[in-house]
């Protein structure tokens, strides 16, 4: 090991160091009194880093570790969103956590260790790397998922989501070991050069497909998605908005980094498994969430069909594709903060509410925040000329270019399926009947995040917030 | 078939039959035994293979410690298996049908099972030479050298299970009085006890 390897890791290790001094410094202070001084801190350390990524890291990609890590600009791309994405979600719901007493100092200790285990996944150039970040995201996660211990739909959600994560984990690994056992090597680069061109030996297909089936367990894709909805139901609402965006953006970079950098060569063997994913989440995503009467289980629904569309880009297997999936994910965590930012809010007589009839005649009483909410649905549903359109867009345009013009058509009949219930959630705000109305408070922090992500959705359509430049070097640094 | 061979198959077919009793056993606690004798065949086969060290390791851990606290919280946990396994029981047909296609599949890939060219060779590459170097020494080299990283993940790992299991555990009560070791060791005696001359015959 040599300092250079240590600066290949160099903001995971700070990372991890702040989070055990922050654990040190929350448990001799006694008992949650810093839970607000840490969580904001941990945003700070969040952003910080992420502009000592974006600026600081800067080059060309290298290997740590003797090629355990990758540090490229794909790397850097995917950390930086997931760091700025944990950061608002934090600061954003410290407010609801603090009236729910949910407010434990662990709570954004285990999120830093999560993103730790994250940054980890979406830099792994080893199996064994993936699979140790991988696990420590998980684990943190299902921790906090069970973090309301008092409520019975808390900690079954937490319980569902640990015995099919272990699952997942379990098929992940029995594919590494037919990986290994074909290729010799658990290397990337070596997996690449043992697997060659054309198509893949019967062994090494295998253990790619179970690889697939596990890390499409954590994207929650179609047909491994059925805990996402009870999940994200269960789960306190700050941290269902958590389980929404920085893992989903984790999971999807992690499954890019997989098929592009150790099954490279055998590209017609895992395309067709992505686009099969794909179809079936988008469509199940769509069709499943019209029934749905909680905005959690509905949003919870939205994102499966959302990961369909992201798993669509990678499925074209080009540079196109892994740009538009970089974009597409970016894009859907700035409208996923927003949403969240506002179901947070919504309460009747000072408890929480999710169910969609409390948005009943939402318009009459707060104009301002009904329009910032209907232009997030729009955006959500696709909607030109929304920011959440020209995402859908660089993907069906991507799958259309690498010959895949069925897959794009599919995408875009299962989008407009999907429009259906956007739409009728701004039904019932404008139009709704006056039944059992809702309230919505905001801490200031979160009115702000909730504006300017709706905000977001309309002023990015110009230019797409210059995403797409980096987005391209981050796919061609995979590709290259 | 060499004496080596015919350990294995003998091994290989334990710890496969005692893996299915596990699951088929009735008796939770039979469960964990059987358990147990997955792990101790398990065992047998590392030390087949030379990795005497993962072989105790194995021993020592599974069985010593992780297989023991399962015992404990079978019989403790108050669990009716038998209602539970009676709900299962409705879906063990479409259960079957998938492990039967699993099955099926891995056999069918057995068969046609090739490495690459270089396969056998990256293997090797890792493993010092088992004769000058012993196990210890060799996964030393390994884990605290090669995979260091890997090695201070898993610490953190272990930090999230630990902060997890006393995230979701522990309850600070009011009601409970707790031992204050260093209020105790500070209390002044003279403060503490009071000596009384007592006549006798009288009371205090």
């Amino acid at each position: 090991m040599t300092s250079f390897d240590l600066a290949t890791v160099l903001p995971e290790v700070l990372l991890a160091a702040y989070a055990m001094l922050a654990l040190l410094a929350g448990v001799y202070s006694g008992k949650d009194k810093l839970t607000g001084a840490i969580t904001w801190a941990t945003a700070a350390v969040f952003v910080a880093l992420a502009a000592y990524i974006s600026f600081g890291m800067a080059g060309a990609a290298s290997t740590g570790f003797g090629g355990l890590i990758v540090d490229d600009d794909f790397a850097r791309f995917a950390e930086v969103t997931i760091l700025l994405s944990s950061a608002v979600v934090l600061v954003m719901a410290q407010d609801y956590m603090a009236r729910a007493d949910l407010d434990r100092f662990e709570y954004p200790i285990l999120i830093a260790l999560a993103v730790v285990g994250m940054m980890v996944m979406v830099s792994a150039a080893d199996l064994m790397t993936l699979y140790m970040g991988l696990e420590l995201q998980s684990l943190a996660l299902y921790v906090i998922t069970a973090l309301r211990r008092d409520s019975v739909k808390s900690t079954e959600a937490g319980l569902k989501y640990f015995v099919l994560g272990a699952l997942s984990s379990g098929l992940l690994l029995y594919g590494a070991s037919l990986v290994y056992g074909y290729a010799g090597s658990t290397n990337f680069a070596a997996i690449t050069a043992a697997a060659g061109t054309g198509a893949a030996p019967i062994g090494l297909l295998i253990g790619m497909v179970f690889v697939l089936a596990g890390m499409a367990f954590k994207v929650s894709a179609a047909p491994f998605h059925m805990w996402t909805p009870d999940v994200y139901e269960g789960a306190p609402t700050p941290i269902t908005a958590f389980l929404a965006t920085a893992p989903k953006v984790a999971a999807m970079a992690l499954i890019a980094r997989v098929v592009q950098d150790a099954f490279g060569g055998v590209i017609n063997d895992w395309s067709q498994v992505l686009a099969a994913l794909s179809v079936a989440s988008m469509f199940l995503g769509a069709i499943a969430a019209i029934g749905q009467r909680d905005i959690k289980r509905l949003m919870a629904y939205s994102s499966i069909a959302h990961m369909g569309f992201a798993l669509m880009g990678l499925a074209a297997g080009t540079a196109l594709g892994v740009q538009a999936m970089l974009v597409y994910m970016s894009i859907y965590v700035i409208m996923n903060i927003g949403t969240f930012a506002f179901i947070l809010s919504l309460e009747r007589d000072g408890q929480s509410v999710t169910d969609i009839a409390s948005l009943n005649q939402f318009a009459k009483t707060e104009p301002l925040k009904a329009l910032a909410v209907l232009v997030l649905m729009f955006s959500l549903a696709g909607v030109p000329p929304l920011l959440g359109f020209w995402g859908k867009f660089g993907v069906l345009l991507a799958a259309y270019d690498a010959g895949m013009a069925w897959l794009a058509l599919a995408g875009a009949i299962a989008s407009v399926i999907g429009a259906f219930y956007y739409l009728r959630i701004i039904y019932f705000m404008y139009f709704g009947s006056d039944v059992a109305p809702a309230t919505s408070r905001m801490s200031r922090v979160q009115w702000a995040v909730f504006i300017a992500a709706s905000f977001a959705v309309v002023a990015g359509t110009i230019n797409l917030f210059g995403l797409e430049g980096p987005a391209t070097a981050a796919a061609e640094a995979l590709l290259g | 078939m060499t004496v080596a061979d015919t350990a294995f198959y003998a091994f290989a077919s334990i710890t496969i039959l005692a893996g299915l009793m596990v699951t088929l056993a009735r008796n939770p606690v039979h469960s964990v035994l059987w358990l147990i004798l997955a792990f101790l065949s398990a065992s047998c086969l590392f030390v087949l293979l030379g990795a005497e060290f993962v072989a105790m390791l194995l021993i020592i851990v599974y069985v010593g410690a992780v297989a023991v606290l399962f015992l404990f919280v079978v019989m403790m946990l108050d669990v009716d298996f038998a209602e539970l396994k009676g709900e299962m029981s409705q879906y063990a047909p479409l259960g079957l049908a998938i492990g039967v296609v699993i099955i099926m599949q891995l056999v069918l890939s057995v068969g046609a099972w090739q490495t690459s060219v270089g396969a056998e060779a990256a293997r090797a590459a890792v493993t010092p030479d088992m004769g000058s170097v012993e196990n210890t020494r060799a996964l030393g080299l390994l884990m605290y050298d090669q995979y260091l990283l890997l090695f201070q993940l898993s610490g953190l790992v272990l930090l999230v299970a630990m902060i997890g299991a006393i995230v979701l555990t522990l309850r600070h009560r009011r009601d409970v009085k707790r031992q204050n070791v260093l209020h105790q060791m500070w209390r002044d005696p003279a403060k503490a006890m009071e000596v009384k001359d007592v006549k006798s015959g009288q009371g205090l």
